[in-house]
């Protein structure tokens, strides 16, 4: 149960079948007016079908560049991100992003529309076919009410769940979302959370979530990277397949949480941990 | 350290349904009323109208300042005869010419400007040399180019809208937020596609603020043009009709004539813009 970390940086692939997306070795630098900073350095991870995989770090371990050169908006320096087994290099409707920011879905089309558009636009399927299964999505995120509605209307979750059914209507390969919770209210984030885990025992789509919440990382994902920031390396990688919504509070929840935290936060190597008591180590003294 | 427990007690309530409390009041008839921009904006037309007549009576003099029901006779006489109408179809007609080509070359510049260096540049340099121009001063140089037709009228008309038009539009396209134009990018949408899907309907509250400021500057330049160009082709418009009855010392007519030209933007104004706007941007939220 307590096994050491792996030494190095990409964790075993122990199953046979090839990875969704690999990110190979790579390096992003962003240039600002006076200079070029790298944000990232030589990170490297493979996500598996059906995977919710979550990027984890402090502000500046550069988990949100990453996250768009996944996407094909920022172009590795160094490196290569594969989407099976192709190179990315441009945003496509297939790898759709779900932003934080409460204006990425176009004020002037409706709910129904802006589930719509991605498919229209990439010209996936002809406008009936586009309207029902926007229709089934919303459905699914619970808003076929109103389908009608303009976004100004919406409260900031029922936008965010907007924005997650139109990533779902793609039926991408792999769902891309950028902290997508953070800008809303406490209570409403905890629902989208389950409502997201909810989804994804029904479609069972493929994730890369990115965070700075550690609980979050332990809920939503299922594998955690942990970056480490300024550049973004590879710190560490956690499995946290075994929680969910109700561990919170539990008490390998909790040593989860310290532990991760330890690992972004100190330096040096982590400390032995303590192997579990078993009954044949007790000793009854005389 | 915890705090010692309060004195006082927890409690929980069973909230009932509320049927006896409405939760929604109709506003009275004369707030609603009030709501209406076109009765507060009529209230106002009144009363200039009254002061104006008021004015007119005191000063007593037909040829200096008509009074407000001598000009309202003398347009209720010319809309009769069809005299104005006409001259207003006429002037309509080339504005609207100018108007439309005017976009159409707004919006190409805008586009160059959105996808290269080149057409920045172009766009900024271009636009600080033309737009302080007015295009009146380009007047005789367009009657010398385009002879006594319409097409000068045109030219002039192009140059008013053009420059203000692109300005708004490009100004437009540089406030789309930068997680919309991910957004689009995301869907797939590239070059011409992303530009009519994305930036303009998202820009649309800058495009129509430019719209309206060119529809000014158009009709403002048309009726000046028509005053100092005179008849295209034995036909003038309705700044010729100023021009004449002017000359011909009929000074209610041509308060007419001004009350038309008034009421003419008055109408593009409220009717064509305050429509469109309320279509679109406000019913997106994208503006108030």
């Amino acid at each position: 149960m307590n096994a050491p970390l792996p030494g190095h940086t990409v964790s075993k692939p122990n199953a046979t079948a090839q990875a969704l997306l690999s990110v190979d070795n790579v390096s992003l630098e962003y240039r600002t007016p006076q200079r070029v900073v790298r944000a990232t350095h030589q990170v490297s991870f493979e996500i598996d079908p059906a995977d919710r995989f979550v990027l984890l770090g402090p502000s500046g371990c550069g988990k949100s560049t990453l996250l768009k050169a996944a996407a094909g908006f920022i172009q590795p320096v160094e490196g290569e991100i594969r989407l099976q087994g192709q190179r990315v290099d441009a945003p496509g409707p297939d790898r759709i992003v779900v932003f934080q920011e409460f204006d990425q879905l176009p004020p002037w089309k409706t709910v129904k529309q802006n589930v719509m558009f991605p498919l229209l636009a990439s010209k996936t399927l002809k406008r009936k076919e586009a309207e029902e299964r926007a229709l089934h999505y919303l459905n699914k995120v619970g808003l076929a009410a109103f389908a009608d509605a303009y976004p100004h209307t919406l409260s900031g979750g029922m936008k965010a769940r907007v924005a997650i059914a139109r990533a779902l209507a793609m039926q991408p390969k792999i769902l891309l979302m950028d902290e997508p919770f953070a800008a809303l209210d406490a209570l409403t984030r905890r629902k989208m959370q389950e409502e997201l885990l909810l989804l994804w025992e029904e479609v069972r789509f493929t994730l890369l979530f990115v965070t700075h919440s550690i609980e979050e990382a332990l809920v939503v994902g299922n594998r955690i990277l942990l970056l480490s920031p300024h550049p973004g390396r590879v710190r560490a990688e956690v499995h946290s397949h075994q929680y969910d919504l109700h561990s919170l509070g539990g008490v390998a929840f909790q040593e989860s949480a310290r532990r991760i935290h330890r690992l972004l936060f100190d330096e040096g190597q982590s400390p032995e941990t303590e192997r579990e008591l078993d009954f044949a180590d007790i000793r009854i003294a005389y | 350290m915890s705090h010692l427990s309060s004195p006082r007690e927890e409690f929980e309530t069973v909230l009932p349904v509320l049927t006896n409390v409405s939760l929604e009041r109709e506003l009275p008839l004369g707030q609603r009323l009030w709501q209406q921009g076109w009765i507060r904006k009529g209230l106002i037309l009144i009363v200039l109208a009254l002061v104006w007549e008021a004015i007119a009576r005191y000063q007593n003099n037909d040829l200096l300042l008509p009074s407000f029901v001598q000009t309202a006779q003398a347009l209720y006489a010319g809309l009769v005869s069809g005299e104005l109408l006409g001259k207003v179809w006429i002037s309509l007609v080339v504005l609207v010419k100018g108007y439309l080509i005017g976009i159409a070359l707004a919006f190409a510049l805008t586009t160059l400007a959105v996808s290269t260096q080149l057409g920045r540049d172009l766009l900024s340099t271009l636009t600080s040399m033309f737009n302080p121009l007015p295009a009146i001063a380009l007047l005789p140089l367009a009657l010398l180019w385009f002879g006594l037709g319409q097409n000068s009228l045109i030219f002039v008309l192009v140059h008013s809208v053009l420059w203000a038009l692109a300005l708004n539009t490009y100004a437009g396209f540089l406030g789309v937020s930068e997680t919309l134009r991910m957004a689009g990018r995301n869907y797939g949408l590239k070059g011409m596609r992303f530009v009519l899907f994305i930036l303009i309907p998202a820009a649309l509250p800058s495009i129509l603020a430019g719209l309206k400021i060119g529809w000014a500057f158009a009709w403002r330049t048309l009726i000046a043009a028509e005053l100092v160009f005179g008849a295209t082709s034995g036909k003038g418009g309705l700044g010729w009709y100023i021009f004449q009855n002017r000359n011909e010392l009929y000074t209610d007519k041509v308060f007419a004539g001004l009350a038309v030209v008034i009421l003419i933007g008055l109408l593009v104004e409220n009717l064509v813009f305050d429509t469109l706007e309320r279509v679109t941007v406000k019913r997106w939220g994208m503006q108030r």
